[in-house]
């Protein structure tokens, strides 16, 4: 279906911007931007309409690398998609784990023990550091940073993903948790070498800022720019650092305490304009939040077992029920809704993308601004197309 | 955090005849949830959205549920009258028996959508809509206009399970392709024929390419 077939009606209550008129001379384009686009992150179409070099119309495009996730998870055992759930987002497979494993304990009514719930928490968070880190990156890389602060950004990711494949053997498809605790138990090494590279956060964090933060070319290239409105926001269900980036004070670690994170003194960090700059900020800014969890985790971490005794691992059937379980993985609430009927097998099986609902307004930020921009704010919602098309 | 039976009677207040029933959930979470009937499915909503002191602003997840048409086994006590022969005499008794009697329940389409409020910090709140039936039936009113987002997941329910968003603005396939016919995350949805030619086909393969040479009646 081409673009020029899709509707822009206009319903009673509908969310949406005034619609942006062309200027009346010239021709409008029709441009399709990916699925190959170096920009996109991966297989991403954007159908964009141009009036000259201001965007009349954009329409995002889905399901290059849709493998119905859902469908095949349920018809596996619980256990058997925690390996797949890494492959949703790939840059936060342990965040993924950790949601999949709290709906399946809500679902379940499992018990987690403590040593458990502080790993998940270090894991959680070293995930978060890496992921804002590679996404300032890639933002920069798209404002023609070509490579150096992306490198800067990879090279204490990679620190991180040692650490990673020091605890579960693999750097990006962990497969760590499980439900009702951890698969292994790390050794007094992994927690001192850990420790080493939290030490380290900080100067990485304050020599990014640095470089970047007051940066001429990146403050005019992203303060004013894909403006989001926080009633929009809100109303759209946008979630994670971008809604924050809107002044929305709104992080679930905050509001739902999952795991054990009302133990942790953190702030969450608020934007005002709502524009790239702010999420750019709102990103360094949790960054510096996350290391203050990690040096808190690091130091109060208990001994004991990762896993509960009780844990069913062979022949799991929970219970037949329904349940919603969320965290605040990096990109935005991540959610898991399932529905068991008592079976191996979970009869209904849903994934929360964050990065894909995060998308719904991206044409609402785009609309009116140059084409260059769009790249900018498309990189600014720091999306993982594993996740959107699941 | 309200309980579900008095945010059933806030939105019967508000909004008259909206027929909502409460749907328990058997298992541990406790999250309990609301049926909206099609016709006031707006207004409740709205209501949802706009009421001060339920305020939930938020949707967060919006999904589909596929319920197959149930076969009931119900065993029923039945008297009814038997003809005997007693002592070498046909005689008529009336006899109590234990039948089997099997009824079918239809099945139906569900949307489930999980809201949250942002403004006041609590949920889930769990409401549920359902179609008539599985086939022809499919249509709901969408909740689009209500929260903007359930634009992009609206579009995944009707493109993965065929429910009918009606006011929806723009209800598109968004992750199979637009020239594909049925809907995937049915529970009876089947494959299509689409075997590949494999020098050494085995175990599902094999069976795969064996249904697909006799189907066509030629040997590749």
């Amino acid at each position: 279906m081409g673009i020029a077939e899709t509707k822009t009606a206009r319903v009673e209550g509908w969310n949406r911007p005034p619609v942006v008129e062309a200027d009346g001379e010239g021709e409008l384009l029709e441009v399709a931007m990916g699925p190959h686009h170096p920009s996109t992150h991966g297989v991403f179409r954007m159908d964009v309409v141009l009036d000259g070099e201001r965007v009349i119309k954009l329409k995002p495009v889905f399901g290059y690398l849709h493998r119905n996730h859902e469908k095949i998870a349920e018809k596996a055992s619980y256990l058997a998609s925690m390996p797949y759930t890494d492959r949703l987002d790939y840059f936060c497979s342990l965040s993924n784990n950790w949601a999949y494993a709290l709906a399946v304990e809500k679902l379940a009514g499992q018990e987690v023990p403590e040593r458990a719930e502080y790993l998940r928490v270090i894991l959680a968070e070293l995930t978060r550091v890496q992921n804002h880190a590679s996404t300032i990156g890639f933002l920069l890389q798209e404002m023609g940073a070509s490579g150096t602060p992306l490198m800067y950004a990879f090279r204490e990711r990679e620190k991180i993903l040692d650490l990673f494949e020091g605890l579960t053997g693999s750097r990006m498809m962990c497969n760590y948790m499980r439900f009702g605790g951890c698969r292994v138990d790390p050794s007094a090494a992994w927690l001192e070498q850990t420790c080493k590279v939290v030490a380290g956060l900080p100067a990485f964090a304050d020599e990014f800022e640095r470089f970047l933060a007051e940066n001429e070319i990146l403050m005019a290239r992203c303060q004013g720019v894909g403006v989001l409105k926080p009633e929009l926001a809100v109303n759209a269900g946008v979630t994670g650092p971008m809604l924050r980036a809107s002044g929305v004070n709104y992080d679930l670690r905050k509001v739902d305490h999952y795991g054990i994170y009302d133990r942790f003194k953190f702030r969450v960090p608020l934007g005002d304009h709502g524009d790239i700059y702010d999420r750019y900020m709102v990103r360094v800014l949790e960054i510096r939040e996350s290391i203050g969890i990690l040096e808190q985790a690091l130091k109060e971490i208990p001994a004991g077992p990762v896993m509960d005794p009780k844990a069913k691992i062979r022949n799991f059937r929970p219970k037949a029920g329904e349940a919603y379980g969320r965290i605040e993985a990096p990109k935005g609430e991540l959610g898991f809704y399932l529905i068991s009927d008592g079976g191996p097998n979970p009869y209904r099986y849903r994934v929360r993308p964050p990065s894909l609902i995060n998308l719904t307004v991206l044409e609402d930020m785009c609309l009116g601004s140059n084409v260059a921009d769009v790249v900018l704010i498309f990189g600014s919602v720091d999306i993982v197309l594993g996740e959107v098309d699941r | 955090m309200k309980t579900a039976e008095e945010i059933k009677a806030a939105i019967e207040a508000a909004v008259p005849g909206a027929g909502v029933t409460v749907v328990p959930n058997p298992g541990l979470s406790g999250q309990h949830s609301l049926l909206l009937a099609q016709e006031h499915a707006v207004q409740a909503a709205e209501f949802l959205r706009d009421d001060e002191d339920l305020a939930l602003d938020f949707l967060s997840n919006v999904t589909g549920v596929d319920w197959l048409d149930k076969e009931i086994a119900e065993k029923v006590r039945v008297t009814k009258p038997v003809t005997k022969t007693v002592d070498g005499v046909e005689q008529t008794v009336e006899e109590t028996v234990e039948e089997t009697r099997k009824r079918v329940e239809p099945g139906y389409l569900e949307a489930v959508y999980h809201l949250y409020s942002m403004a006041k910090k609590y949920g889930p709140v769990v409401i549920r809509m359902r179609t008539a039936n599985r086939t022809d039936a499919v249509e709901m009113p969408s909740l689009t206009p209500v929260w903007r987002s359930g634009e992009f997941q609206e579009r995944e329910v009707f493109d993965l399970f065929g429910i009918v968003f009606k006011g929806h603005p723009d209800l598109r396939r968004i992750l199979m392709w637009d020239e594909f016919k049925d809907h995937p995350m049915r529970r009876d949805y089947v494959e299509p024929d689409d075997y590949e030619y494999e020098p050494t086909p085995h175990d599902e393969v094999l069976a795969k390419a064996k249904a697909h040479t006799e189907k066509q009646g030629t040997r590749e």
